[in-house]
């Protein structure tokens, strides 16, 4: 780790913002400030998770859901490599609406799974899952077959938290080619307009 | 029994709260060198562990969304420190339907460490509305009165903005605009067919050094807090130059319970807790200004009962807590197809919007009194929580589709917020509870709030011009209300735009109105209140610019006052 650490330079943005004699330019305090975080982050990475709050089985679920609504392709990692389980099974930790939601919803598709197909989601072959996915994956289904109802909301809240976990994470970030977060002297306003 | 720790020495003035009110008191009471304490119910900011600037989502385990996904309520992780709608042991009630939202930051500098720095004059207008549509009441004071010291504010805050010469949206003294981004020029586009004008916004943010303090350097995170102090907020540009005139006492953790009422008929100091240790402690002073935030400043009148003021200090005219207003908020987005042709570039920017639409249709008949702005946002901003809600909700589905929709849609949308002026009803107010007391024995407010018609007609209007603007420049227009239900129009609970004020409005007459023209009570000639509480009108202009135009000028004129010895 640096000598200087994040609240070095922090501390120093701000005496500068006071006046001093020190005279950190904002521009090249952040991006230390970023390379720094990047360096803490890189040495904090784990192994194998345990989840904090889902059994075994339901974690190996929601892998399978996450990486469902957001897969790798061939621009970017999917669901998983960007930790949004992980990011669900936190939230769900903490919060007991999570807990019922999710919980439940996870259960509530092994019982369609068992009364469809005599298996558990995970038993299931790929086609037979995609079917069910394809089921509680539109409101509509939930109208035309009333029972499908709350695997459908399971389902949409799912699909929310997912696309949260992904595209609060670098590799989605990346994948949406978000530019900014820094410091520049000019904002440089809008680009040329392809026509 | 503990007993009352009184302070030793009496200042010349105790200041409550630390916000735009108080900090601009603070600092013009001690630079023309009186002696203050300042009492802040929060603790101290600490810039290198309150403010996330530069932070990535990702450098967070719970994503910017907080523990248990709680934090995202309050606007999320991201945000300056200590604000939050429930504050745990400082509860509020509210009567039944009336489910008034009260955003409160417990911090030195208060809301103003986080506030959207949306910096506009009051107009003319705006101090006579009643004059013009017989509705309401009209300030004792003119724009005359007010605008040398909104030159003085701009001047050392320093304002972005340009000189549009728009009766209804006074200009300033303003540094330059920065440059518009991508979806705000879109915007643009369409408000000149329609004949809306869409101009530079007026935020109080840096696009030059000043005052000591360097320019922007456009991180588009303002609400995070400022390390470089480049935007406003009162703990970074006035509480400093208040502490170096060494005549600042600075006590936070400090909740005031009550002004206390010498035998002359004079306050004479504030009882306060300190909440470090739970203990009542007093501080002695000749002249108290209180500007806890427009609604708590009304629970601390109301609760300083004495025999002299039963209803509670300086309420004779029982005005303290009503006249309660917020802005008439209601919001929209739409999806504009030309932006998915956008090359990735830097979008961020100031923090807020560059561009905005202010009041148009000041000289039309329109079915509802009074205006409203139109605040723009959305485009290429960092990826959050909740980015994709509405997205997902609109496309569903799951998997390489919905990847590649989302990549595609990214930055498409743009978002509208309508923000106007609510007129003060009888049934919009606060009052003491009779039933509930906070963790401190501090009996805490009751809210009662209601919309009324007009309110309801300006939102209708905004969501119409929402529409017209977003197909205008060629977008699809995605958000639905209802025009019934608690909520039509799409207009938010009260309180939920964080624009309270009203609740000790001044006025010529001791028996219609709190303060005069000074701020000063007129019940008790050594009490002022200087934050959004003196405000007659709420126009559609954020009302923070006016609170510190008039706290300034509140202090000026006790300087004075105690300079000829009549406080």
């Amino acid at each position: 780790m640096s000598a200087i650490s994040r609240r070095d330079v922090l501390r120093n943005l701000a005496i500068g913002a006071a006046g001093s004699a020190l005279r950190v330019i904002p521009a090249e305090a952040a991006a230390l400030a970023h390379k720094m975080i990047e360096t803490e982050k890189a040495a904090s990475v784990a192994g194998t998770y345990a989840p904090k709050y889902f059994s075994a089985h339901q974690y190996s679920m929601l892998l399978v859901l996450c990486e469902s609504i957001i897969p790798r392709d061939e621009k970017s990692g999917g669901a998983i490599e960007a930790g949004a389980p992980e990011f669900i099974d936190l939230l769900s930790s903490e919060n007991e609406d999570f807990q019922a939601v999710f919980g439940g919803g996870l259960m509530w598709l092994d019982n369609l799974c068992s009364d469809r197909y005599d298996h558990v989601f995970l038993e299931c072959t790929p086609a037979q899952q995609k079917e069910v996915l394809d089921l509680i994956a539109y409101r509509s289904n939930a109208k035309s077959d009333p029972t499908l109802s709350q695997g459908v909301a399971f389902f949409a809240k799912l699909r929310n938290l997912t696309c949260d976990g992904f595209y609060t994470s670098k590799i989605g970030i990346a994948d949406l080619q978000y530019i900014g977060n820094t410091a520049v002297v000019e904002f440089p306003g809008c680009p040329p307009v392809p026509e | 029994m503990a007993q009352v720790i009184r302070s030793p020495k009496t200042y010349d003035v105790c200041v409550i709260g630390s916000g735009a009110g108080g900090g601009m008191a603070a600092k013009i009471l001690t630079e023309g060198g009186l002696t203050v304490a300042l009492l802040e119910a929060g603790g101290p900011v600490d810039p290198e562990k309150d403010y996330k600037m530069f932070v990535w989502p990702y450098d967070l385990a719970h994503r910017g969304v907080g523990v248990g996904g709680r934090a995202a309520e309050n606007f999320g992780e991201f945000l300056a420190p200590n604000g939050a709608w429930k504050i745990e042991g400082e509860p509020y009630s509210s009567a039944p339907g009336a489910n008034f939202q009260w955003f409160r930051s417990r911090i030195v500098g208060g809301r103003t460490n986080h506030w959207g720095r949306i910096a506009l004059r009051f107009s003319p207008i705006d101090f006579k509305s009643k004059t013009r549509d017989g509705l309401g009441e009209d300030w004792p004071i003119s724009y005359e009165d007010v605008s040398p010291y909104y030159d003085k504010v701009e001047s050392y805050i320093g304002v972005f903005g340009t000189k549009e010469n728009i009766p209804s949206a006074p200009d300033g003294i303003f540094l330059p605009p920065p440059k518009p981004r991508c979806s705000e020029l879109l915007i643009k586009k369409g408000c000149d067919k329609l004949g809306i004008p869409c101009i530079p916004s007026r935020l109080a943010i840096l696009t030059k050094p000043m005052n000591g303090r360097p320019a922007c350097h456009y991180c588009a995170q303002c609400g995070r807090g400022c390390a470089t102090a480049s935007n406003f907020s009162s703990s970074q540009v006035l509480i400093p130059p208040a502490l170096a005139t060494g005549r600042l006492t600075l006590i936070t953790h400090a909740m005031a319970r009550e002004i206390l009422l010498g035998p002359d008929g004079k306050a004479k100091g504030v009882s306060y807790i300190d909440k470090t240790t739970s203990t009542e402690k007093r501080i002695s002073a000749r002249a108290v200004v209180v500007a806890a935030s427009a609604c708590e400043s009304a629970r601390l009148l109301l609760n300083s009962k004495s025999h002299v003021f039963p209803e509670g200090l300086g309420n004779s005219s029982g005005q303290v807590g009503r006249n309660l207003t917020d802005s008439v908020g209601s919001g929209g987005e739409g999806y504009f197809p030309n932006l998915e042709k956008m090359p990735p570039h830097n979008h961020d920017g100031t923090g807020g919007m560059h561009m905005y639409v202010p009041w148009w249709k000041y000289d039309r008949q329109n079915d509802f009194p009074r205006g409203y702005h139109i605040e723009v946002g959305g485009g290429r901003e960092m990826p959050e929580a909740g980015m994709f809600d509405d997205l997902c909700e609109e496309v569903e589905g799951y998997g390489a589709s919905l990847k590649a929709t989302c990549r595609k849609r990214y930055g498409t949308t743009i978002g509208f917020a309508g923000r106007g002026e609510m007129l003060a009803n009888p049934g919009t107010y606060c009052e003491i509870d009779p039933d509930v007391v906070d963790r401190w024995g501090i009996p805490v407010l009751r809210f009662h709030f209601q919309w009324g018609e007009s309110e309801l007609r300006q939102a209708r209007d905004m969501q119409e011009t929402f529409k017209a603007i977003v197909e205008a420049a060629d977008g699809r227009y995605l958000t639905r209300t209802a025009i019934d239900g608690p909520y039509p129009f799409g207009i938010e609970a009260g309180g939920k735009i964080i624009h309270e004020v009203g609740t000790a409005r001044m006025g010529a007459d001791p028996k219609t109105s709190v303060l005069n023209s000074f701020c000063q009570a007129h019940d008790v000639k050594n009490l002022f209140v200087t934050d959004g509480a003196p405000l007659v009108t709420n126009p559609d202009k954020n009302p923070t610019l006016t609170i510190m135009a008039l706290s300034w000028r509140a202090s000026d004129y006790l300087l004075d006052q105690a300079k000829k010895g009549s406080i």
